[in-house]
């Protein structure tokens, strides 16, 4: 017999504010299998789950219905009042009576019925509840970090000493990621690569980390604490094990006219390169799109120095499996693409570059040895314009840029401003700015001290033009404080470029099932709560994968991912969430359709026997679910014509049970 | 006027037969009327030289029958048209065939008798038939009648998708290819109406159904294990309809399930008995998909997944 007892909340005000739960409370104890019907103030308060407790044990209830707040608020809250007063856990129903009741309506009569509707088909959900039980699996103690800049160094290393096994994977035939490529970080203006360097190599020397340079996540199968990726190691031509990082080979290259990717093209760099001093792995790669050997079979120059007969030009790309218990993305920013600005006039002028061009030129690794000079004419700029926000702030209807702040723009221009100030005192600076936006340890102090100190000129206002007339560039502006245009003749033009999450992502969030957001970046599974956790269990994201972050807080996000990934490891065993998918052998017909769309590769086909009534055995194609991949999305269930495919705790009947109630 | 002759297709099924690719030929013999040949299995040369037919009244798609077929032991052979091949390809796709069971020898095709159409003609008995020369020729207690094979032909094969083979082992005719013959146009011009005149159009249509259910068990893309309307904890089991929601609801609940998998061989429209026009529902059905989603054809080849039921990472994110 059903013996239901159905709790309304007030939720404070929340509720009670436009729905009168006494009403609700005496309508419900009027329905069938209904025996105890009572209202609390607070329901997720220690005193309303004792109310549960009680009245389980003195009404001999075997189903709970909670009209409150939405389930993912409370639903494990009341899960474990149930359970602790021996109830199933999964005999507890939840009708969303506040967010999607209380809160979106006024008329208290109105709110009052469409309580007493919902909390009704919470309970006719609630009497075909079935008893649900979940499966316990192993946890695969590795971590896999993809992408290899100081997000994913920092999640690495914290992992691994925390004693478990890490591998990086870097799509770059080198880790650093754009910190590698920086001067100088604010706003204590520590040289880059100083701090960095000791990083990367200290990584690749932990004997718990691997890192997989120069690959690419090919595919992900599996489920937390069980993953199963696919690495693709793409062909350097150059052994790994073998190679010196001599760099003699790049030395005789006859090719050396290729643009260098590390100096965003300022630079060249031969056929065969080391894509800087401080790679790591310090090992050469070959360019197959300008390497001669590899284009025409001519050449071979490089194998033929070689001492340590590294080169092969052979290699293919291999692709390795690997199995992992946890998923950290680290796959950081870019900046966006300028060129579509043509009011910047960064396409026809060599004067007008971006911020992280400028980082490449200040650089004394870079393509200039650090010497600040214009690329058109190798002369030293006397007047230097920063224009913030370029492609950050945007409207909707501005396709070339973003809406969102960049967040780190305003930091790192006040940073270059000052550095180019340090070196060259008699330069002129002009930053144009919508805002200032410097919220952070010592970050005001840092542009003020740009501005009061080294005499930077912020200038309130954006820039309407960038003229470029036979090299001479001016630059027509507004001064919005002092309400006057301006006209400035520059030597060099910066422009801080909004950054976009890393081309890659939404490639690799579809790999993973983690969702992303209109602009790219990946979603977290709370925005407060659960910043550094994906909405798919066992993945996680480090760094400025869910957003612009500047490195201070890209590093804490990078050690917080970490510690959830440990927590995760240190478990030898999970338990899965039984609302899953199942399907009914004798309806399936084995055609695929669910197959195709889950999109957690959870269903299998299996042959099986099935005796017939006339004693004959007949073979069939049914479907088998992976209850520890199924995720219970329901994709399966309405895909399926033959009715075969349904959910435990979401079924069919028990979906429709809510909608006759609903309509009768 | 069908292209192959019947001798052809006699002499293939015997030489199949003879040289052992197959254990059995699936094909037609004569029927009770000479508009009716019945589908049948023949296990011998002999029983194929003294039963074996073919004319322009051996319409059926031959592809659900090989659902069953392929599961008893050995291979058969199935002389297909162009447009039977698209549902094979489908149910291939769908694991309800064994490839390795079939023998599919294509047959060209330039369309096939509506016999309701042509009864409708003659408005007397038809006691033999003939198609020769581009035309039909039937001797009825009135005399003989001759019609233009245009005149006769079925909707279906007047806006033929596909005079191309999609799947076979051998073909007995040229290679063809697919054709444009505005299939689309009739739903076009119900999409013109108004709601009302739309609602009212489909009301009266499928107000004729007797739900003996001939669409369902014809239709290739139907081929649940246990079809929601013959299960009795649906409520809705194998009966006539109650009232005209259940006489929308059975069709349109058919249009949904097939979404994306119908091929368009119009086997319902083809087999009901009240002359419902059934195909247009799927035909709007795959309007839409080609319109949504990109021009798709359903069994066009092995393996393709409808774009109902596929996704990929371009599919904008929730």
């Amino acid at each position: 017999m059903k013996r239901i007892g159905v709790f309304v909340c007030s939720c404070g005000s929340n509720i009670e504010g436009a729905v009168d739960v006494c009403k609700v409370v005496e309508a419900m104890s009027k329905e069938p299998y209904v025996v105890y019907a009572a209202n609390c103030k607070y329901m997720c308060s220690s005193s309303g789950q004792e109310l549960i407790g009680k009245a389980a044990a003195e009404y001999e209830l075997t189903g709970i219905a909670v009209c409150s707040c939405s389930p993912r608020m409370h639903e494990a809250t009341f899960r474990k009042a149930a359970a602790s007063a021996g109830l199933n856990p999964y005999k507890v129903e939840i009708a969303n009576i506040r967010e999607q009741c209380s809160w979106v309506h006024k008329d208290t009569a109105e709110a009052t019925g469409k309580a007493i509707t919902l909390a009704k088909a919470a309970v006719s959900k609630l009497c075909r509840d079935e008893e649900l039980y979940p499966q316990s699996f192993p946890v695969t103690k590795r971590a896999l970090v993809i992408g290899g800049g100081i997000a994913g160094i920092q999640t690495a290393e914290d992992i691994s000493n925390a004693g478990y096994k890490v591998d990086i994977v870097e799509k770059k035939p080198s880790i650093g990621g754009k910190m590698a490529m920086l001067d100088k970080t604010f706003p204590t203006l520590d040289c880059s690569a100083c701090i960095l360097t000791p990083k990367t190599v200290d990584i690749s020397h932990n004997e718990n980390v691997r890192i997989f340079s120069y690959s690419e996540v090919e595919s992900v199968s599996g489920y937390v604490g069980n993953f199963t990726v696919k690495i693709r190691r793409k062909a350097r031509y150059v052994k790994e094990d073998l190679c010196t990082g001599c760099g003699l080979c790049a030395e005789k290259c006859p090719t050396k006219n290729v643009p260098n990717e590390f100096d965003l093209g300022l630079g060249s760099r031969s056929a065969i390169y080391i894509p800087f001093a401080q790679a790591v792995p310090k090992v050469a790669v070959i360019d197959p799109d300008s390497c001669r050997m590899l284009k025409d079979g001519k050449c071979g120059l490089c194998s033929r120095v070689c001492g340590a007969k590294a080169i092969d030009y052979s290699q293919k790309d291999e692709i390795t499996e690997e199995k992992y218990g946890a998923i950290a993305v680290a796959t950081g920013i870019d900046p966006i693409d300028v060129t579509p600005f043509d009011e910047y006039s960064y396409k026809n002028s060599k004067d007008v570059i971006t911020a992280l061009e400028l980082e490449r030129i200040l650089n004394a690794a870079g393509p200039t040895n650090g010497r600040l000079v214009r690329l058109s004419d190798g002369i030293r700029p006397k007047t230097v314009v920063f224009i913030s926000c370029v492609g950050s702030r945007c409207t909707e209807e501005d396709e070339r840029g973003k809406t969102y702040c960049s967040k780190i723009c305003c930091m790192y221009t006040a940073k270059q401003a000052i550095l180019i100030k340090e070196k060259y005192p008699d330069t002129d600076i002009y930053v144009f700015y919508i805002d200032v936006r410097a919220p952070g340890k010592n970050f005001d102090e840092f542009y003020r001290r740009a501005a009061e100190k080294y005499g930077v000129k912020y200038i309130k206002g954006m820039v309407g033009k960038v003229c470029d007339e036979n090299g001479v560039l001016t630059v027509k502006a507004a001064d919005l404080i002092n309400n006057e245009q301006m006209m400035i003749g520059a030597d060099l033009v910066v422009l801080a470029a909004a950054v976009e999450p890393d081309k890659t992502a939404k490639a690799l969030a579809s790999k993973l099932n983690a969702s992303i957001d209109g602009n790219g970046f990946f979603n977290e599974a709370h925005p407060k709560l659960r910043p550094v956790e994906s909405p798919t269990a066992g993945v996680y994201l480090s760094g400025a994968c869910s957003g612009p972050k500047d490195i201070p807080e890209t590093v804490a996000q990078a050690s917080a991912a970490a510690a959830k990934i440990i927590g995760l490891l240190s478990k030898n065993t999970l338990e899965s969430d039984p609302c899953t998918a199942h399907a009914d052998e004798l309806k399936c017909s084995g055609c695929s359709l669910c197959a195709n769309v889950c999109p957690y590769n959870a269903i299998t086909y299996i042959e099986k026997e099935f005796r017939m009534p006339d004693k004959t055995v007949k073979i069939r194609r049914v479907a088998s679910v992976n209850a520890a991949v199924c995720r219970g999305c329901g994709a399966c269930t309405v895909a399926c014509n033959n009715g075969a495919m349904d959910l435990h705790g979401f079924s069919r009947e028990q979906i429709l049970a809510e909608v006759d109630s609903i309509c009768s | 006027m069908q292209k192959q002759n019947g001798t052809e297709l006699k002499n293939k099924a015997k030489q199949l037969l003879q040289n052992k690719t197959v254990d059995r030929v699936a094909g037609f013999c004569a029927g009770e009327f000479a508009y009716d040949p019945s589908p049948c299995v023949f296990y011998s040369a002999e029983e194929i030289e003294e039963n074996m037919i073919y004319d322009c009244f051996c319409s059926p798609n031959f592809s659900k029958f090989l659902v069953k077929e392929t599961k008893k032991p050995g291979r058969i052979a199935v002389f297909m048209k162009p447009c039977d091949t698209y549902s094979l390809n489908q149910l291939i796709t769908e694991h309800k065939i064994d490839k390795d069971k079939i023998y599919i020898a294509g047959i060209g095709c330039d369309g096939m008798v509506d016999v309701f159409k042509l009864r409708n003609k003659t408005g007397s008995a038809i006691l033999k038939a003939s198609c020769d020369n581009g035309a039909l020729t039937v001797k009825t207690p009135d005399g003989d009648m001759t019609f233009a094979f245009d005149e006769v032909l079925a909707e279906r094969c007047l806006v033929c998708k596909s005079k191309k083979h999609v799947y076979y082992d051998e073909l007995l005719c040229e290679p063809s290819f697919e054709t444009d013959t505005g299939r689309f146009d009739k739903v076009e011009q119900i999409e013109k109406m108004s709601a009302d005149a739309r609602y009212e159009f489909f009301r009266s249509e499928l107000s004729k159904c007797i739900r003996c259910n001939a669409c369902r068990d014809a239709c290739p893309a139907c081929t649940c294990e246990t079809c929601v309307f013959g299960e009795s904890s649906s409520g809705a089991e194998s009966r006539e309809n109650a009232n005209e929601f259940e006489e929308k609801l059975f069709h349109i609940i058919r249009a949904y399930h097939v979404a994306g998998r119908c091929t368009d061989c119009g086997e319902c429209s083809r087999v009901c008995p009240q002359r419902i026009p059934l195909h247009l529902l799927n035909r709007k059905f795959i309007l839409d998909i080609n319109r949504f989603y990109g021009v798709y054809q359903a069994g066009e080849t092995v393996g393709q997944i409808p774009p109902l039921t596929d996704k990929n990472e371009s599919d904008p994110e929730v």
